[in-house]
């Protein structure tokens, strides 16, 4: 097991890929009581933007910081629009309907923007190389080598996170997300204009899909228009065994996940075409074991 | 409707006339029209393979329309199977129950073909596969209708470990995909390579559809293997090839037909590709008998996409069902039986046998090395000469 913190790096990425969108879950749930399933498409949306943006930057003649900083940007733009065009348009008017409907709306949401850029896309169908933006190379230590790429996406996907937990917890936006998702009705008495605060929680949610689609496009070299497939629902089930409208436990739940794949490519080899089905075995257990997830919503404070 | 009046007449007479003569004019001229359906991978990951082999299919069927002496006009039914089995059932049943089809050129995906076979039998249907080489497809049943002009997977994996051996490579590890085809090439890679004396430390099979392979790759870090073999198609070949080098793996790659063609080096980039091997049953298309004829006519159709690796046999086998419905008249079973009997049939790839199950047995395997973006056949190329070298030669 000479290659024990490999695996350990292997896991921390994917793991925070997963954290990541989970999060973006929680927050849906937290505030609006919604599972938003479309998230996983928005994400890949992010990711498409972000290669259009490096192509355009590309052809302007912009040096390769510059493209990075570009796509990014709108790679975070384009996800917070569509995020808050889907909660005004979309979930308000539907709130009062039941979950249902607020669900099957959302997965309608998601396969529409699945298709669109499938079809829409030039040669949508087939995987698209996305450009190596981040310095390549690495270094060894011991047997492990560590990517150079993989560090600065692992560092800036906790710090993403970190400033989401920042933003809900100490801004005074973050304040009026707690207050809305408290109580919704006191919280306009308050004076919360509700049919902003909405809006904007979903772009924030949705800022952290584009976030990682980038990641994802920028570690794996390769981006293809069902990408968000899997990650959303990979995604879903790390935010309902953390403890669905818990930050934290989105976080622990998107690790956990990915040590669990991890560890069985590590473990048995040649079992690696089974790391999903044993992962969600896994998984499967745990929520028998605690049905309100790892870390459960305390029920006076949420999000 | 009371009158008509005298300029409606006129129009009416004319009108009744006109095609009358027409119509026996053309009578004299128009050939019988026959259909014959193309099927491959036309959209998805694997699209670049079925575009150039639909390419190459219609360009056969426009080559015989322009021949003045044959007795019908053939029209190229083209169909998506998207590399999917699921979507290959759908489209050969579609295919296969109508009956104004006479014959199919199918498949690029093996997993995809041998999905279909038993349908083909079922509906009575003549066809000859055109590019996928698992070795079921043609001799797992016996079946009457079932052709196939490209080569099957157990001749590259025999070449492919006999080189290696000559190279002096000892220790290998396999990575395929968990379809029958990657599980069939993990096989007959697993079994030849021992034969030859040498070492296997690890089989690793993963989804074609596998994005990440970091586990995977650390693993095989781990085990450190002179050669990485890969028994799969271009996208997840590509995909490996990328995160090798983000690894840092330094491995000879020792691919197979799957990856052979224009888009293997497209995926990977120049770069990551040189110095990659594949084993693939033809002989490059400026050795063939009638390349050059194809080659130009390719170019002269006017086709923005490349023939890719099995363009050339895609070409053979449509033109060798059209030469037999020439021969046969268009009926299924006529033309079933036909094709049976095909031996020494010249063709743009070589002289075409079919033996008993139908499979031709005269593709020739050739070893190819990646040379600045190109695949070149291994003994032309500068690795024989030791201007350049394979990686971890020992």
């Amino acid at each position: 097991m000479g290659m024990i913190g490999q695996h350990l790096l292997n896991g921390l990425m994917q793991g925070t890929i997963y954290g990541l969108v989970a999060m973006g879950f929680t927050i849906f749930f937290g505030v609006m009581n919604v599972i938003k399933f479309s998230h996983g498409d928005v994400l890949t949306l992010g990711a498409f933007g972000g290669l259009v943006a490096v192509w355009a930057a590309n052809a302007l003649g912009l040096s390769v910081p510059l493209q990075f900083i570009v796509a990014l940007c709108v790679a975070m733009a384009l996800t917070a629009v569509v995020g808050a065009g889907i909660s005004h348009f979309l979930i308000m008017p539907l709130r009062n309907a039941p979950p249902l409907n607020m669900l099957l709306m959302t997965m309608m949401v998601g396969t529409a923007i699945r298709e669109a850029i499938r079809l829409f896309f030039p040669n949508g169908t087939n995987p698209q190389r996305f450009p190596e933006l981040l310095p390549a190379g690495g270094f060894n230590i011991g047997p492990s080598f560590f990517r150079t790429d993989a560090i600065i996406l692992i560092i800036a996907g906790a710090a993403s996170i970190g400033a989401v937990y920042w933003i809900i917890n100490h801004s005074k936006f973050g304040l009026a997300m707690r207050a809305v998702a408290e109580d919704t009705e006191t919280a306009r008495v308050m004076g919360i204009n509700f049919g902003r605060i909405i809006p904007l929680t979903f772009a924030l949610g949705s800022i952290t899909a584009g976030f990682a689609g980038m990641i994802y496009a920028l570690y794996y070299s390769e981006i293809n228009y069902s990408m968000g497939l899997l990650l959303a629902v990979i995604g879903f089930t790390a935010a309902i065994v953390g403890g669905l409208g818990n930050i934290w436990g989105a976080i622990i739940g998107g690790y956990l996940f990915a040590g669990l794949q991890t560890f069985v490519v590590a473990a048995i080899p040649s079992m690696s075409d089974y790391k999903n089905v044993f992962a969600f075995v896994l998984i499967i257990v745990l929520i028998t074991w605690r049905p309100t997830g790892l870390l459960a919503e305390r029920g006076s404070e949420r999000v | 409707m009371g009158t008509i009046s005298k300029r409606g007449l006129a129009a009416l007479a004319v009108a009744s006339v006109l095609p009358l003569a027409f119509g026996s004019f053309s009578a004299a001229f128009a050939k019988d029209k026959v259909k014959i359906a193309f099927v491959g991978p036309l959209t998805g990951a694997i699209s670049p393979h079925g575009i150039g082999g639909r390419n190459s299919a219609e360009l056969a069927v426009k080559l015989m329309n322009a021949e003045p002496n044959t007795k019908y006009e053939y029209e190229l039914v083209v169909l998506d199977d998207e590399c999917k089995p699921n979507v290959g059932v759908q489209v050969v049943t579609k295919i296969a129950s109508d009956r104004s089809i006479i014959a199919a050129i199918p498949h690029y995906c093996s997993a995809t073909a041998i999905a279909t076979v038993d349908i083909f039998n079922r509906f009575k249907m003549p066809m000859v596969v055109w590019a996928a080489v698992l070795p079921e497809i043609t001799y797992a049943k016996k079946y009457p209708e079932v052709h196939r002009v490209s080569g099957i997977l157990i001749g590259q994996n025999r070449i492919g470990a006999q080189f290696m051996k000559a190279r002096g490579y000892k220790k290998f590890v396999s990575f395929a995909d968990s379809t029958d085809y990657g599980k069939s090439m993990n096989k007959y890679f697993t079994q030849f390579t021992l034969e030859n004396g040498n070492e296997i430390l690890g089989s690793f099979s993963v989804p074609p559809d596998q994005q990440d392979l970091s586990a995977e790759l650390t693993k095989i870090k781990e085990l450190n293997p002179e050669v990485i073999y890969f028994g799969g198609l271009t996208p997840l070949g590509a995909r490996l090839r990328t995160q090798m080098a983000k690894f840092g793996i330094n491995a000879q790659l020792e691919g197979n037909s799957g990856i052979m063609g224009d888009a293997f080096v497209n995926a990977a980039g120049p770069e990551l590709a040189e110095g990659a091997l594949t084993f693939f049953d033809s002989p490059p298309l400026s050795k063939m008998p009638g390349g050059k004829m194809f080659a130009d006519a390719y170019k002269a159709a006017g086709y923005s996409e490349p023939p890719e690796a099995y363009g050339p046999f895609a070409y053979v086998a449509t033109r060798l069902v059209m030469e037999t419905i020439e021969k046969v008249g268009p009926d299924r079973a006529k033309v079933t039986a036909d094709l049976g009997d095909v031996k020494d049939r010249p063709s743009i790839v070589g002289p075409v046998t079919f033996d008993d199950h139908g499979q031709n047995i005269t593709p020739l395997t050739t070893s190819y090395v990646v040379q600045d973006g190109k695949w070149v056949v291994w003994e032309e190329s500068e690795y024989v000469s030791g201007k350049r070298k394979l990686k971890n030669l020992p």
